[in-house]
């Protein structure tokens, strides 16, 4: 198999792998690919390169981080090794598992939002414990339909989701909500939206907070009501309105239209 | 790099020569980040992108001179401050490199 066939393969399966190439320096083009607790395969012409290039790769990967490193030609790294010493600079591009989606309720806006979330390459879950709306059939778009209660899922996986990943409770229903939400601040997640009017967050606040949840670090992670304030109408609009809020809570913009403001587009 | 997949496998089965343009690196303001990738076979078919398209024609032709053994592998600079003969930049003011190669391993 080629190393390309090997890239290829991981990358489809969503699995994660890192391809080290050289770009400048002795060697321009030489390969390796980095694989978690596997052997890498190639090489960037020297083994003492690609042993040091193997650890930095799944550090990269491990951050699902993509650059340039610069190496000596036998893998130095530190500046006084690399003082007089020609260079070789080494593109690591990782491809790490792509980034989960959590929605809880099987809904009008689920399936919508399962769409867009798609479109930004998560993967996503369905989860809702009603057995006659939470099908595959309603659901098609969704990696994985679940139905059953929040707690079973977060006690099973919770520990997968990081920063990188979103959970977006849309059902309305306290018996649900209200373990979604324990759930998900239990879990180290990037996002928790959850849906409402003003009037249900105000009640579920309460709701929560006879359920212990009472915590300023915690209440402030809940992005509740969902979503940014697009005027969004229907559960399309909202699906975008939810995933523009992910987008602008990730990069830590404030959301407003660009032609009023200043600065790079693109930081 | 993922999206070019299906038509790099398609190309290496029919035989096609194809060459590989990745972003690594982007100063200052640039559309698309390091990995964005896009892909040109010796018969001129393109697939992907690496900017929000001020770059992607002169990147063909890059690609075909590799292809035609008209320059090696290597970086390819697109920007304000480049000082090398590329006549395009992007739009948005900043600088990409593109490492350009065959698609052969």
């Amino acid at each position: 198999m080629t190393l390309s066939n090997r890239l290829s393969e991981r990358v489809r399966s969503g699995d994660p792998v890192a391809l080290a190439t050289v770009i400048e320096g002795e060697g321009v083009g030489n390969h390796l690919l980095i694989i978690p607790g596997e052997e890498s395969d190639g090489s960037l012409g020297h083994p003492d390169l690609d042993r040091v290039v193997h650890r930095d790769g799944l550090a990269e990967l491990e951050a699902g981080r993509s650059g340039i490193r610069t190496y000596g030609p036998e893998g130095q790294t530190t500046p006084e090794d690399l003082e007089g010493t020609p260079t070789v600079r080494v593109f690591v591009e990782s491809w790490a598992p792509p980034p989960q989606m959590w929605i809880f309720g099987a809904v009008d806006f689920t399936a919508a939002l399962a769409r867009v979330a798609k479109i930004l390459g998560y993967r996503v879950l369905v989860c809702d414990a009603r057995e006659i709306f939470a099908t595959g059939r309603r659901f098609p778009m969704a990696d994985e339909v679940r139905v059953t209660w929040p707690s079973p899922v977060f006690d099973e996986r919770g520990e997968t989701l990081g920063p990188r990943d979103a959970v977006c409770i849309l059902t309305h229903d306290p018996k649900f909500d209200v373990p979604a939400v324990q759930g998900a601040l239990a879990t180290r997640v990037g996002y928790i939206g959850v849906m409402g009017s003003r009037t249900t967050h105000e009640r579920r606040l309460e709701r929560l907070a006879e359920a212990g949840i009472t915590s300023n670090h915690d209440l402030e992670r809940l992005m509740s009501p969902i979503g940014l304030d697009l005027g969004a109408r229907t559960p399309e609009e909202t699906a975008i309105s939810i995933c523009a809020e992910i987008i602008a809570n990730r990069t830590g913009r404030t959301a407003s239209r660009l032609r009023t403001g200043s600065g790079p587009i693109h930081p | 790099m993922k999206e070019l997949l299906d038509d790099l496998d398609r190309w290496r089965t029919a035989g096609n020569r194809v060459a590989l343009a990745r972003v690594v690196d982007v100063e200052g303001s640039g559309p698309r980040g390091p990995g964005a990738a896009m892909a040109v076979s010796l018969e001129g078919e393109v697939v992907g992108s690496v900017s929000g398209g001020c770059v992607e024609g002169a990147v063909v032709t890059e690609a075909l001179s590799l292809l035609h053994g008209e320059r090696e592998p290597g970086i390819v600079t697109f920007g304000y401050s480049d000082d090398e003969a590329f006549a395009v930049g992007l739009t948005c003011g900043g600088t990409i490199r593109l490492f350009i190669e065959e698609f052969n391993w």
